[in-house]
């Protein structure tokens, strides 16, 4: 039984409609290609609206002596050294430029009183760089570049899931995806395809992530023969909701610590001290996370097994204008007066390091004609991302991921072929679980691996409990392939369900195998039996293949700095600030 | 609390639907998008609902929750205490399914406003003071509870005449802009029909991130329209003392 199905055609493809594909089909339409956009949700709602805090950017507005190389300086040092460097030299050089095009495409950010782009201070970066709008964003970001893309020449097709990318003689050939609304498929022929679709955060219960958030271009792309590196890197972010149950792990921005907040334990210590006297509060997140956690575990956490977050000294005009969305989400969602009193906070999934393995420059994954950018894709933060970066990272990564498609199509001109025998096989598999009773359930596959993944895979690992993790995910794997959904096509949540952690699954495996791997602890890695920093460890990624349908795991050296650039940091401290900087 | 919620969940499609009732037990907290995630998950796995963030951020699960138009994620379940809970989708789209509202109309709309034209290029130099009322406006989640609950769209379905509040919104955002250089009055005045609004405020009360949509937005855009078509003479006082 054969189904008839819309096919479309394209120059470049787009799968993912955060702030990154946004960006990747700006500079894809600039550059003259037909272009479409898929996205699972609406236009506007992607995760990429959840950033809070504010976008990095060395524009030197509040402290002058900021410059791309400290950016630079500090994103490496935060990431441990396992980044790719090219990544973050680009990333640092190009940041300011990203910004201002968005003022100049209608984003409208806080102002300093000389009427610049307000800069606050963030953990980990040496100057004040976060041009930000109060703790909204990554909403002004996302409504920019959707009010850019709805008057660009670019199709969007907004609720719809790719399940599968096609290849022709190896080249990216294009994907089948389906329309939410009412399970009908289509076909999308395409010269080059750029993956945008995001992190994996729901591999985890406790996450600040939205729902969409399942790794579903990585899974996609992997299985479409694309690396993934660094994927034991996943980052717990120090300051999530804890109470009440409902909202566990809902973000408390960083900006709280950036506009003076204080970390304290049960015992009113401020416990940072212990841990990072310097940079206390505004430390890099794995710093204050694991805080955190080995305070609770002493038995000095709050009454939900957290620390208080204190922001009362700033007084309540200035934190409704700074802070409004945490004093509103406190308000209504804990019944808790940030204004007035301390509130708990807790670590709680934010973000993934790891991800598919690009050229810094192109995007280019090693599957031609596919790209990647944006936290789907590896290398700008190695083993631990600074807050504001990732929405710099997508802004200058979704550019250049359009950029690389572009360059690519017009060395390979002609349209690929996909057979069509492969995309009825794959509707047909998408399509086996729906309307079936008997099977396992999607939402309870779901929640069994991030009970896994909390208890195997959390902060803080063992080699035993991630052999015993991987074990167990095997296990669900094999169950996985029996999920059913009831009722039929149409808005079918638990038929998306099933996609999401089918791809859910895939990548918790390879975090797993790269955990047990990395016999160290390295930023966002924390291992009880190896606790120290390894210098071997900082010499190598680790990389996953798919090879007959076993996820195999290789090692790849970082790449080397070159002199100039080592130079940066042995200045003894960060440039724009030692005697000898660059900057000076 | 009570332990046991008891839900009343439209189930239907364009065709027409009713409502099913489920029971569920109650946690602390909890919100009325965590009660149906509950039912998903437990009785009626393809119950449509739509989220994205459950932090109030994204507009996604805009519904109607015993006859309000709120956030299925912003409203607590303990507000309903003793009362069955009457979750259904919002009246003024079509419903696709369930709670999932066809809303593309609103996008349509959207790509009908014509974009900022800056008169210069960035780095702009612009005072706090004149871009607090743009941010008031941009922080507009896109939820479309406003359009939802606008009467000339939910009760004369006008949408041929009046883009709604929304749009307002977006509009006068751009209007607004000190470095701005479109002119958006005749769209006003014209397809967009801000004329039909009679400042009811329903809009401005259900705005979900406070947006004083009426007096900050649509009244200054139907001066600025009053102004340009049917008080010349003011007009160019007005232009003249600028």
């Amino acid at each position: 039984m054969s189904e008839n199905i819309e096919s479309h055609s394209y120059d470049i493809l787009i799968i993912g409609s955060g702030g990154a594909g946004l960006r990747a089909a700006i500079a894809a339409a600039e550059g003259g290609a037909k272009v479409a956009v898929l996205g699972k949700s609406l236009l506007g709602k992607a995760h990429t609206v959840m950033a809070e805090g504010g976008v990095a950017a060395s524009l030197g507005n509040v402290d002058p002596d900021d410059g791309w190389e400290t950016h630079f300086y500090d994103t490496m040092r935060s990431g441990h050294f396992i980044n790719n460097y090219k990544t973050a030299e680009v990333f640092s050089k190009e940041a300011p430029q990203r910004v201002l095009e968005l003022e100049q495409w209608g984003a409208v950010f806080d102002r300093t009183p000389e009427g610049k782009i307000m800069q606050r201070p963030f953990g980990a970066h040496t100057f004040r760089r976060l041009a930000h709008v109060g703790d909204r964003t990554g909403m002004e970001l996302i409504r920019t570049l959707e009010q850019k893309i709805l008057t660009t020449n670019v199709d969007v097709f907004q609720e719809i899931t790719a399940t599968k990318l096609f290849l022709d003689n190896g080249r990216i050939a294009g994907a089948v995806a389906y329309y939410r609304e009412d399970g009908r498929f289509a076909l999308f022929a395409a010269k080059a395809v750029v993956i945008a679709t995001g992190g994996w955060g729901k591999l985890f219960k406790v996450t600040s992530n939205s729902w969409e958030s399942t790794g579903d271009g990585a899974a996609l792309a992997f299985r479409a023969g694309a690396e993934l590196i660094d994927m034991e890197m996943v980052q717990f972010h120090p300051t999530g909701m804890v109470w009440p149950p409902g909202v566990r792990g809902i973000l408390v921005t960083e900006g709280v610590r950036g506009e003076g907040g204080l970390l304290r334990n049960s015992e009113g210590e401020r416990f940072m001290e212990k841990y990072d006297p310097q940079r206390m509060e505004l430390s890099s997140r794995d710093v204050v996370a694991r805080g955190i956690y080995k305070e609770a575990q002493a038995g000095r956490g709050t009454p939900h097994g957290g620390a208080w977050l204190d922001i009362t000294h700033r007084g309540p005009e200035y934190i409704k204008r700074k802070l409004p969305g945490m004093y509103q989400q406190f308000m209504a969602l804990a019944d808790v007066d940030i204004t007035k009193t301390p509130f708990e906070v807790g670590p709680t999934i934010h973000y993934t390091m790891g991800g598919l393995k690009v050229d810094a420059y192109s995007c280019a994954t090693n599957v031609p004609g596919l790209f990647a950018a944006g936290e789907c894709a590896a290398g700008l933060h190695g083993a631990n991302r600074l807050g504001g970066n990732s929405l710099s990272d997508i802004l200058v990564f979704g550019k250049r991921a359009g950029d690389g498609a572009l360059e690519f199509i017009q060395g390979n001109e002609g349209m690929p072929r996909i057979d069509e025998g492969e995309v009825q096989a794959e509707i047909q598999r998408v399509l086996a679980p729906v309307g079936k009773e008997d099977g396992e359930n999607p939402y309870a596959i779901h929640e069994r691996l991030q009970e896994i993944m909390a208890d195997h895979a959390g902060i803080s690992r063992t080699g035993s409990d991630l052999e015993k993790g991987l074990e167990l995910i095997l296990e669900l794997k094999e169950r996985s392939r029996n999920m059913v959904a009831p009722g039929s096509r149409a808005f079918n949540p638990g038929w998306h369900t099933v996609q999401d952690v089918s791809n859910m699954i895939t990548l918790s495996e390879a975090i797993v195998r790269g955990a047990i791997e990395r016999k160290e602890s390295r930023g966002a890695q924390w291992r009880l039996d190896f606790p120290d920093e390894l210098e071997e460890f900082g010499k190598v990624n680790f990389v996953h293949k798919l090879e007959d349908g076993e996820v195999k795991t290789y090692t790849s050296p970082v790449p080397e700095m070159p002199k100039e650039l080592q130079e940066l940091f042995e200045l003894g401290a960060a440039p724009g600030v030692a005697k000898s900087g660059k900057k000076e | 609390m009570a332990e046991e919620i008891t839900l009343s969940v439209f189930r239907g499609d364009r065709s027409g639907g009713r409502e099913q009732e489920y029971k569920i037990p109650a946690m602390t907290g909890m919100v009325v998008l965590d009660a149906l995630h509950y039912i998903q998950a437990h009785q009626a796995p393809d119950l449509a609902v739509r989220w994205n963030c459950k932090a109030a951020h994204c507009g996604s699960c805009s519904a109607e929750i015993n006859g309000s138009a709120k956030l299925l994620c912003k409203t607590r379940v303990d507000d309903y205490e003793n009362e069955v809970i009457h979750v259904r989708p919002m009246h003024t789209f079509p419903v696709i399914k369930d709670l999932v509202t066809d809303v593309s109309w609103n996008y349509e709309k959207l790509r009908q406003i014509p974009a900022f034209q800056p008169a210069i290029n960035a780095p702009f130099t612009l005072q706090q003071r004149d871009v607090d009322r743009l941010q008031e406006f941009r922080r507009c989640i896109e939820c479309f509870l406003c359009q939802n609950i606008c009467h000339v769209l939910r009760d004369h379905d006008a949408k041929d005449a009046y883009w709604g509040p929304r749009m307002m919104i977006r509009i006068s955002e751009l209007q607004m802009h000190p470095l701005d250089t479109a002119d958006r009055l005749d769209l006003l005045k014209g397809a967009a029909g801000i004329g039909y609004c009679n400042i009811t405020k329903c809009c401005t009360v259900v705005c979900p991130q406070g947006i004083n949509i009426t007096e900050n937005g649509i009244i200054p855009m139907k001066e600025s329209v009053a102004d340009k078509y049917f008080d010349p003479l003011g007009g160019l006082v007005r232009k003249m003392h600028k």
